[in-house]
């Protein structure tokens, strides 16, 4: 008995480890570049997960759909469920980046804590991670951060085109002194990340910050918005994600604090954010990053070839969510990367190494936007090994009740003056830390 | 038929005595041990090593320290992840700003200062019992999670209060692949299991027994409470502490305070309960139990081919993760190392049960 017990042991551990083991093994060779799709569809912040990855999921079918892969090559890809969870997030890392000929393209994980966590595996594993308007302000620096794209902006930008904004408003940066701003974030690397850049300006502009955390997932802020009762800020800016900001702006509401002085960053102004407050949010202001709501020309594609297919991810009525669009601009980006570095490498699955180049001489010009029916929807993006950003320009949106507007002449650039040598010491300190060598970008550009 | 001490003779105190008494558990062990060591190695894969195995080897660590102050002292603690958390912070900053130190001294150092904490939260046992002694840890939990999200000098100024960490290196051995890691967790755990066995079958274990079974009983025949229960908070700490350096460095490589936060406490206690109060084999299956399960249980769908939406596999996942915990509960209270001992006993009568 023992001996038949120890051989159905033996047998298990066998069943089990073959059971994973498949996990990571490649499929057949085939003329495939595989996708892996972190997403959270359930969870605390599901409301805002699920859009962006229909949006995302979408443009890739439609990729295919449509032209039949990138240049031939097809798109495949796997789903794996995160819920904003930093360890479950890794296990998808893992068991995603063997998948397909090349193993994965690109990561993109839709959090910043995943974010930190996986830049630390980018450097042995060589995938390229894309974190557009989220991840690490830093890892705009090439040099170090050599596989992180935080494509489009950071939260260094948005915090400084905030401050851009208010200080429009009150008729002058100068005005800034002496004001109030309150800085009510999630308490997490995500909601953390814009203090540095805060303080700083703070010190030349003068303006006093107030720092009030929230703590995950947000549904608890009383003792937030009693301290803005008290302190009366001038303006209140919101680093929230899912359920937060609602609560947020209900919270303001109970206090009575006007949200003509609300603003979010663009991860707080999308429309699962304001509809659960109702005519509250009327007046509430957020940043757009890249992609405003709306629809144009890929939309339509996308109905027409993928919806009317009965190929949907979600609800046709959905498409062209803020969020939405944010999925469907980010999977561009990664496919965009792998049509570049198939100029170089040929038409044909790519490895992440080599969509790197891709990624990091992406040229998206305002012809290309046009072509990709994206016009009104994107910003002219252009990538180099030193700047893994290629754009900091961001819009601000108000809410009127029933959609998004943009405010008119509200296009702001942050400010590289300021931002640029903070990202390059605080990228320095993180190669310290970890010990990394950096890259020469000089001798690398050409190649 | 096999499993059967017949024969074996004790003619010494020290053979009595020894750990594992009967000869084919003992080379069941040494089976297992040399399987781990020389058979794992190259069958696993990267994915295994790091999403499977070293997180089982390292939250083991931390059941086995959870287990050794509510199983065997009966103290009960819901903010261990609390103590983890001392470790990995420790460590985190015994490298950043004593470079020199080797990564086993800082293992050491950075228990030791989790087991300061972990006796200081201890005080309050002395006074309160059961579920207001569970209340009162959970000020530990709080408390650390504030601390390390505000207090910018254990995060050595990051601004956005994440840590990331170095490969370790011992020696000359680079700690890089998911193997390196492993082996070195699995040296790790087996001292340490090991360790914990002994301290639980000597008087100090002992002590700990006699005050969770009836602590006024204990303190007639001599055991001094403050003693029991507060080198229970010591050493359990000191544990958590290790397995908190470890699963910093080893496993998540950068992190921030909420990668210790009541999630990580609560699952802590799940594997001790699933497992077995008061076992130190309980706490590897309880571990298995909730770090395998339902990573398995997310993928099954996948495999068997049946094509589930990602939200539904993802909540299916949940259902059966709770559906089998309550079963579990429900068939055996005393947790997986009962059902164990149970096959075990058995086993002995088999085949001719009386």
């Amino acid at each position: 008995m023992k001996g038949r017990l120890k051989g159905t042991l033996a047998l298990a551990a066998c069943a089990a480890a073959a059971f994973f083991a498949t996990s990571g093994t490649a499929l057949a060779q085939a003329n495939e570049q595989f996708f892996p799709v972190l997403v959270y569809r359930t969870g605390a912040y599901a409301p805002n997960g699920v859009p962006w990855a229909n949006g995302y999921v979408d443009y890739l079918k439609l990729v295919n759909a449509r032209d039949g892969g990138i240049n031939g090559v097809k798109i495949t890809f796997e789903e794996c469920e995160t819920g904003y969870a930093t360890d479950r997030g890794v296990e998808c890392y893992e068991r995603l980046k063997g998948k397909g000929p090349t193993g994965a393209t690109t990561f993109q994980p839709l959090s910043t804590g995943i974010t930190f966590a996986l830049t630390d595996k980018s450097f042995t594993d060589h995938i390229p991670l894309i974190t557009a308007g989220y991840g690490r302000a830093d890892s705009v620096d090439g040099s170090v951060f050599g596989w992180n794209f935080p494509i489009g902006g950071t939260y260094w930008d948005a915090a400084d085109i905030l401050v851009q904004h208010v200080g429009k408003k009150l008729g002058g940066m100068d005005k800034l002194k002496g004001k109030k701003i309150a800085l009510v974030y999630h308490d997490s690397p995500y909601g953390k990340e814009p203090i540095a850049l805060l303080q700083e300006r703070a010190k030349t502009l003068g303006y006093d910050l107030i720092l009030l955390p929230v703590t995950h997932p947000g549904v608890e802020q009383k003792a937030t918005w009693l301290q803005i009762r008290q302190q009366r800020p001038d303006f209140v800016f919101l680093w929230g994600w899912g359920v937060m900001n609602s609560t947020a702006i209900k919270e303001a509401v109970a206090t009575g604090y006007p949200r003509e002085k609300m603003y979010g960053v663009w991860w707080s102004g999308a429309e699962p954010d304001v509809l659960p407050a109702g005519d509250g949010a009327k007046g509430y202001n957020a940043l757009v990053f890249l992609a405003p709501a709306g629809k144009g020309a890929v939309h339509a594609d996308i109905v027409k070839y993928v919806y009317d297919k009965g190929q949907g991810t979600g609800k046709k009525d959905d498409i062209g969510e803020v969020l939405y669009n944010r999925g469907m601009v980010s999977a561009m980006f990664g496919v965009e990367a792998v049509r570049k570095a198939q100029e170089k490498f040929g038409k044909k699955p790519l490895t992440g190494e080599q969509v790197r180049w891709g990624l990091e001489h992406l040229e998206i010009t305002p012809e290309m936007i046009r072509k990709l029916g994206m016009t009104g929807f994107m910003e002219p993006i252009h990538t180099s090994c030193e700047n893994h950003e290629g754009a900091h320009a961001a819009m601000v949106e108000t809410w009127d009740g029933k959609k998004w507007n943009v405010v008119p002449n509200s296009r702001y650039e942050s400010d590289m003056k300021i931002l640029e040598p903070m990202i390059r010491a605080s990228a320095a300190k993180y190669a310290e830390e970890k010990k990394l060598p950096t890259r020469d970008c000089s001798k690398e550009d050409g190649a | 038929m096999f499993f059967r001490e017949n024969g074996q003779f004790k003619s010494t105190y020290r053979a009595d005595m020894q750990l594992l008494p009967i000869v084919q558990d003992r080379w069941f062990m040494l089976g297992v041990i040399a399987l781990a060591f020389l058979a794992v190695p190259f069958v696993a894969t990267d994915y295994l090593f790091l999403s499977i195995i070293n997180p089982f080897l390292i939250l083991t660590l931390a059941a086995i320290g959870l287990n050794l102050l509510v199983g065997y002292c009966g103290q009960i603690s819901i903010g261990h992840a609390a103590f983890m958390a001392w470790g990995a912070y420790a460590a985190y900053n015994l490298v950043q700003r004593v470079p020199m130190l080797n990564f086993l001294v800082v293992l050491v150092l950075a228990g030791l200062i989790a087991a300061l904490v972990g006796m200081f939260f201890g005080i309050p046992s002395l006074r309160i019992k059961g579920l207001y002694l569970a209340v009162a840890t959970l000020a530990a939990q709080f408390f650390t999670d504030w601390i390390f999200a505000r207090v910018k000098w254990f995060t050595n100024y990051a601004h956005s209060g994440s840590v990331s960490t170095a490969p370790v290196t011992l020696f000359d051995w680079t700690l890089d692949t998911p193997r390196d890691k492993y082996l070195f967790l699995l040296g790790v755990l087996i001292v340490f299991t090991l360790i914990a066995k002994n301290l639980t079958r000597g008087h100090l274990g002992r002590a700990w027994m006699a005050t969770r079974d009836m602590d006024v009983a204990a303190e007639v025949i001599g055991i001094r409470p403050v003693y029991a229960k507060l080198t229970a908070f010591g050493v359990s700490s000191f544990y958590c502490g290790v397995a908190g350096a470890l699963w910093g460095f080893l496993q998540l490589g950068s992190w921030e305070p909420l990668a210790f936060d009541l999630n990580l406490s609560f699952s802590l206690l799940f594997m001790i309960i699933i497992g077995g109060m008061g076992s130190i084999l309980g706490s590897y299956l309880g571990a298995a139990f909730i770090v395998v399960l339902p990573i398995a249980l997310n993928q099954i769908p996948r495999k068997i081919g049946v094509p589930l939406s990602t939200a539904m596999a993802a909540n299916v996942e949940f259902m059966i993760f709770g559906s089998l915990i309550v079963l579990f509960l429900v068939l055996e209270p005393h947790g997986l190392a009962r059902l164990w001992a149970i096959g075990k006993e058995k086993l002995r009568l088999w085949p001719f049960p009386h």
